[in-house]
């Protein structure tokens, strides 16, 4: 008896649940509808899409750009929207999902009627949203460095191309200002960009007069936490002088592998690693101090001494304590922050520009678009939709910050599509 | 190495032929004599390639694999405890994990900014305790909300604790966020220069003396006091050791707080050598599952065994391979293991091992 | 005639899916992207009615599903990809030239074809089943056991499909996929075609599965999840049986598979790894395992709860789903069917309840 007026209960329970999801769910479409009406009536706001992991592995990364984007907007809504329209993020998230990043952004570009999407950090959930906009004509920002052989026209690629990063930094090492290195440890995990990044660096390297047993490459799986073996390979190829890493490790394996290479005694003096995909954010989580000296190329830093980064900087850190974020006013800018902020600025004045929302006005009006951003005066390209910026050799202070200690001269071109022959 | 990889290629070979030849007494005598013979001969192996190996390769390569085979000691311990008693198969247990690994950067945040430590050797002392305790409570919160249902269903106790870890893990997402990790205490950076081509880490040798400190207090608490007996009892008979008298709830609550203790005591010291996210614990999670599988259920030399089987065998294959195929190749020697050993190195016997 | 509930819930089920949501699409109601989600859906649902057979009916645990439901959309996706290869004028995919691959490797030949790719994709999962399925079983692996075993497997075969050298993508998986058959995938009317056809494959994989658990066969595999040692000792062969359920399972995860990638666009081997294979296990928990319309309705509904909340409430859907797993488990051991059929017990409605597996050992 008992247990039967508890069942009742608990089912009771249960069906009210349930009722009030349904109501939640009927008010929220309502609203969104409600949201629709309005907006093709009073068309006072324009939508964007935001497509960063909020959740799973790659949340660790991806929240920051979500974060830089919601900023750009709330600045460009406070000095009056685009166009006399304020701008309204839609976020979702595609939870680290590559399968969800297509049906996601389906759901941004068919049923939101979104004018533009910022968002995506690893290649395979660019490949993967990659159809959908070029079905849909979307325009996607991709703030993140690829490794390129890629260029859609649906896509507007602000991070950097592999010349935009990869070979400078090569030739830094080699020159004798950077140290003069001829053995080089390519180490990456196993995934698109290192394999790709790898396989042009050693072409180049090979190119300039390497021998091949002076090259030796390396992948680790994603999340690969233990880089005893590694590290103590590396500690014996250094043993012959003129060694240094070029690291395209990726995420949370660098923590571990930054933490080995100090405690087996690596130090930035016998064996400097440059790497590509560590910034400041990254470094925020790190020891510092074992650090020192060690090396990274990208094409901002947040030491860049200019007014419009001293704003940008003071700007996040002051948004990131007012949306009560985690961290706070200690969070940092970092490379792909930074375009993923400008990439807002960018659609923004494109659009300003074309004097429409409309993609292919908007995009025409992208090319050879010039946008003070905070690492300095960066240029879009005439045909390709990739920005043409200055690359820094950054080397990693104790307080996790770069100093920056070497600057290509100018802005250098991109190249989607390398080759050996291409280069100037 | 490929000697020794040639013999387990042939001992493999040989007791695949036994058991298709169904011939049990000769499957009974091979699997009595051979898996100790050929331990023997990986040990004599090893010892006359580090007595002959100048460049410190082998005893790194070693002394790595018994470091990750420590960590996996640790983190499936707790795991085999609470899976020998209950049944119940914990996929929150990484979560407890990450629970440790969090207590430990709390701690760090609250004496370097609150209490202003200088030195910051203290935090750390402070946090292994700490930690432990936080997880334990944790685990006990667990076990009297949800597990507690569950011991009839232990397959289900699967299901449910995967969404138990999915809302830890959320729930540490939003606390923290996603980018945290744990400064070195000054005292465990650096290592031991044994010769200049060999350093052991302090923090690794460290994480070895305490696991070996953590299997003695286990040991003691299991065989020597009041409630290891009880718990004992437990694992072997629930209703016997119900009608003498012994509170199984009590014990099952008591032994989930050991446990999940447990492996917050592995987080906190996983900060060591790895970053505090809000997944961490998924990344061991497969791991210690095949060592307390491996190991046999419940056993504590099972335990030790399988963890350190997996870490130098996984850490010598991958100075051989690369990591990844290292990888895969110990999950597939696990799997031929099993095929020999369905129920772990030491599988419970008697009666009511059967069913 | 009077209808029996369970036969009108079939009914309704037809009716809504195959009339009322093609006509809401060619009306306008209904956009081509809800379509294919829920075509997606669908294939899901098929991958369930295999774990519904190995582990509601014969109460094996199997942790690598998600696993031969890749290997069905790598089959098919090797074809689709050398298809739209050859549109584009090239002679290898795009992440072979990146790799200095200069021939087509040997295992991609048999997939120029349509229908040997559809063939392989039921069955090489049907072969690795059979293999792994049979030096498990017959070293008498069960349980707990088996449950990690498959799932260190599934973890194995994550990694080594990550691989680069294994020729198949690695993490980008395949994808660029463009037509089938020459059909432009991405047409309107291309998808409503497939997902209509996912939805006569799911009827067929439901009504076959019917079959099978209420013919002979079915019934022993309930008495080996009830108790194994009994029906041995009744002189069945309990190995042939678990394997033969086993196999099943995997060719029916194939064939969601081949079914999932050209609508889905993309293969990659974030679709097999851990956590894809327990959430497989969660849609059959939360439909009611033990019963073939739990695990379809559970994977349709945990899916839409899934997409819908990433959307809105990015932040905190993993609560949600979180919560919904341990409400599941701890209260409602029958799942949603379960829940559904005791209410309407207790409001009168008669129901011809499936037989519920019983609480595992």
């Amino acid at each position: 008896m008992y247990k039967q007026i508890f069942f009742a209960f608990k089912s009771t329970l249960f069906l009210l649940a349930g009722a009030a999801l349904l109501f939640t769910t009927a008010c929220n479409s309502a609203a969104s509808k409600g949201e629709n009406s309005s907006d093709s009536a009073a068309a006072n706001t324009v939508r964007i899409g935001v497509l960063h992991s909020l959740s799973g592995t790659m949340a660790i990364s991806e929240v920051s750009l979500k974060d830089a984007v919601q900023m750009a907007v709330d600045e460009i809504n406070a000095s009056g929207g685009v166009l006399g329209k304020k701008i309204e993020p839609v976020i979702v998230d595609p939870a680290s999902d590559w399968d969800l990043f297509a049906e996601k952004s389906k759901e941004l570009l068919i049923d939101k009627k979104v004018a533009a999407v910022f968002g995506c950090w690893t290649s395979v959930s660019r490949k993967s949203v990659l159809p959908v906009f070029e079905e849909n004509n979307g325009l996607l920002f991709y703030p993140v460095q690829y490794e390129g052989e890629e260029s859609s026209k649906n896509v507007v690629y602000s991070g950097a191309t592999p010349n935009q990063q990869l070979i400078p930094a090569a030739d830094y090492l080699m020159s004798a200002e950077g140290g003069g290195y001829k053995r080089f440890y390519l180490l990456g995990t196993d995934y698109v960009f290192p394999r790709t990044a790898n396989k042009i660096l050693k072409a180049y390297l090979l190119s300039k007069g390497i021998p091949k047993e002076n090259i030796v490459e390396e992948y680790t799986p994603f999340h690969h936490q233990d880089y005893q073996t590694i590290v103590s390979k590396i500690k014996k190829f250094a043993v012959g002088g003129k060694a240094c890493v070029l690291s395209t490790i990726n995420g949370d394996s660098n923590i571990p592998f930054y933490k080995e290479f100090a405690n087996q005694g690596l130090t930035a003096a016998t064996c400097p690693i440059m790497a590509f995909s560590v910034a400041e954010d990254e470094l925020r989580a790190m020891d510092t101090e074992f650090l020192v000296g060690h090396l990274a190329a990208w094409n901002y830093y947040q030491s860049i001494d200019i007014p419009e980064n001293k704003k940008f900087v003071a700007a996040f850190k002051s948004f990131c304590e007012k949306k009560n974020l985690p961290g706070g006013a200690k969070r940092v800018t970092d490379d792909p922050i930074c375009w993923a902020y400008t990439d807002v600025y960018l659609w923004a004045k494109a659009a300003e520009k074309a004097g429409s929302f409309d993609v292919d006005k908007v995009r025409a009006a992208l090319h050879s678009l010039t946008f003070d951003s905070p690492a300095g005066n960066v240029k879009m390209d005439e045909k390709v939709n990739h920005l043409a910026k200055p690359v820094l050799i950054g080397e990693i202070k104790p307080d996790g910050q770069f100093s920056v200690i070497w600057k290509t001269q100018g802005l250098i071109d991109p190249q989607p599509f390398f080759s050996l022959t291409a280069k100037k | 190495m490929l000697i020794s990889a040639a013999l387990l290629l042939i001992v493999a070979l040989m007791e695949l032929l036994l058991k298709i030849n169904g011939i049990k007494s000769g499957k009974q005598a091979g699997a009595r004599w051979v898996w100790p013979v050929l331990l023997a001969g990986m040990v004599l192996f090893f010892a006359i390639r580090i007595a002959t190996d100048s460049s410190g390769t082998y005893i790194q390569n070693l002394f790595s694999g018994i470091s990750l085979g420590s960590i996996l000691i640790l983190v499936s311990l707790g795991l085999a405890i609470v899976y020998g008693l209950a049944g119940v198969i914990n996929m929150a247990h990484g979560e407890f994990l990450m629970i440790g690994a969090y207590t430990t950067y709390s701690v760090q945040l609250l004496f370097t900014n609150v209490l202003h430590v200088h030195s910051n050797n203290w935090f750390f002392i402070a946090a292994l305790p700490l930690s432990f305790v936080t997880a334990g409570l944790a685990g006990l919160l667990l076990e009297r909300l949800i597990i507690r249902h569950l011991y009839a269903r232990p397959l289900e106790s699967l299901l449910a604790t995967w969404g138990v870890s999915l809302i830890l893990i959320q729930t540490a997402r939003s606390l923290f966020g996603d980018l945290t990790a744990v400064k070195l205490p000054e005292m465990l950076a650096g290592g031991w220069q044994v010769t200049p081509g060999l350093v052991l880490p302090y923090s690794r040798l460290f994480i070895i003396g305490l696991t070996v400190v953590v299997l003695l207090a286990v040991h003691y608490t299991l065989t020597a006091t009041r409630l290891g007996m009880q718990i004992r009892a437990v694992t072997q008979n629930r209703s016997m050791s119900a009608c003498l008298g012994i509170n199984t709830r009590r014990v099952d609550a008591v032994t989930f707080f050991i446990g999940s203790g447990l492996a917050g005591l592995a987080g906190c010291a996983m900060t060591l050598i790895g970053n505090v996210v809000p997944d961490m614990g998924q990344t061991y999670i497969v791991d210690a599952f095949l060592t307390v599988v491996i190991g046999g259920v419940g056993k504590l030399l099972g335990a030790i065994t399988a963890g350190l089987g997996i870490g130098i065998f996984s850490k010598v294959l991958e100075a051989f391979f690369e990591a990844v195929y290292g990888k895969v190749l110990i999950l597939l020697l696990i799997m031929i293991f099993m095929q020999f050993r369905p129920r772990g190195i030491f599988p419970d016997k008697g009666r009511a091992a059967a069913d | 005639m009077q209808l029996k509930p369970a036969k009108l819930v079939n009914i309704l089920f037809i009716l809504f899916f195959a009339v009322v949501l093609p006509v809401g699409n060619m009306l306008g109601w209904v956009s081509i992207n809800s379509i294919s989600l829920w075509g997606r859906y669908c294939c899901f649902a098929i991958a369930a009615l295999g774990i519904d057979l190995i582990w509601g009916y014969t109460g094996i645990m199997s942790m690598c599903q998600a696993f031969f439901f890749c290997l069905g959309g790598y089959c098919i996706g090797m074809h689709l990809l050398l298809k739209a290869t050859a549109l584009q004028g090239q002679a290898l995919p795009d992440f072979m030239t990146w790799n200095d691959i200069t021939v087509l490797p040997a295992f991609w030949q048999p997939f120029h074809g349509l229908v040997p790719a559809v063939v392989l994709a039921l069955l090489v999962p049907a072969a690795v089943a059979f293999i792994i399925g049979y030096f498990i079983f017959k070293s008498r692996i069960k349980g707990v056991y088996m449950a990690i075993i498959t799932q260190a497997l599934a973890l194995s075969m994550y990694l080594l499909f990550l691989r680069n050298e294994t020729n198949l993508g690695g993490t980008n998986g395949l994808t660029g996929f463009k037509n089938l058959l020459g059909f432009d995938l991405y047409k309107p009317h291309v998808k409503l075609g497939l997902y209509l056809v996912t939805l006569a494959m799911l009827c067929l994989s439901y009504w076959a599965c019917y079959k099978m658990v209420h013919s002979k066969f079915g019934k022993v595999l309930q008495a080996i999840r009830d108790s194994e040692a009994r029906v041995g000792f009744t002189a069945y062969r309990v190995l042939h049986y678990k394997l033969a359920a086993f196999v099943m399972a995997a060719m029916l995860g194939g064939l969601a598979g081949m079914l999932y990638v050209p609508q889905t666009g993309i293969i990659t081997p974030g679709r097999m790894d851990v956590r894809a294979s327990v959430e497989m296990l969660m849609w059959v928990a939360l439909g009611g395992r033990g019963n073939l319309k739990g695990a379809v309705i559970g994977a349709l509904l945990v899916n839409c709860v899934y997409s819908y909340f990433t959307s809105v409430f990015p932040q905190g859907w993993l609560f949600i789903l979180g919560l919904l797993y341990i409400l599941t488990v701890l209260y409602f051991d029958k799942g949603f069917l379960g829940l559904l059929e005791k209410i309407g017990a207790g409001i009168g409605i008669k129901t011809n309840p499936e037989r519920y597996a019983t609480g595992s050992k």
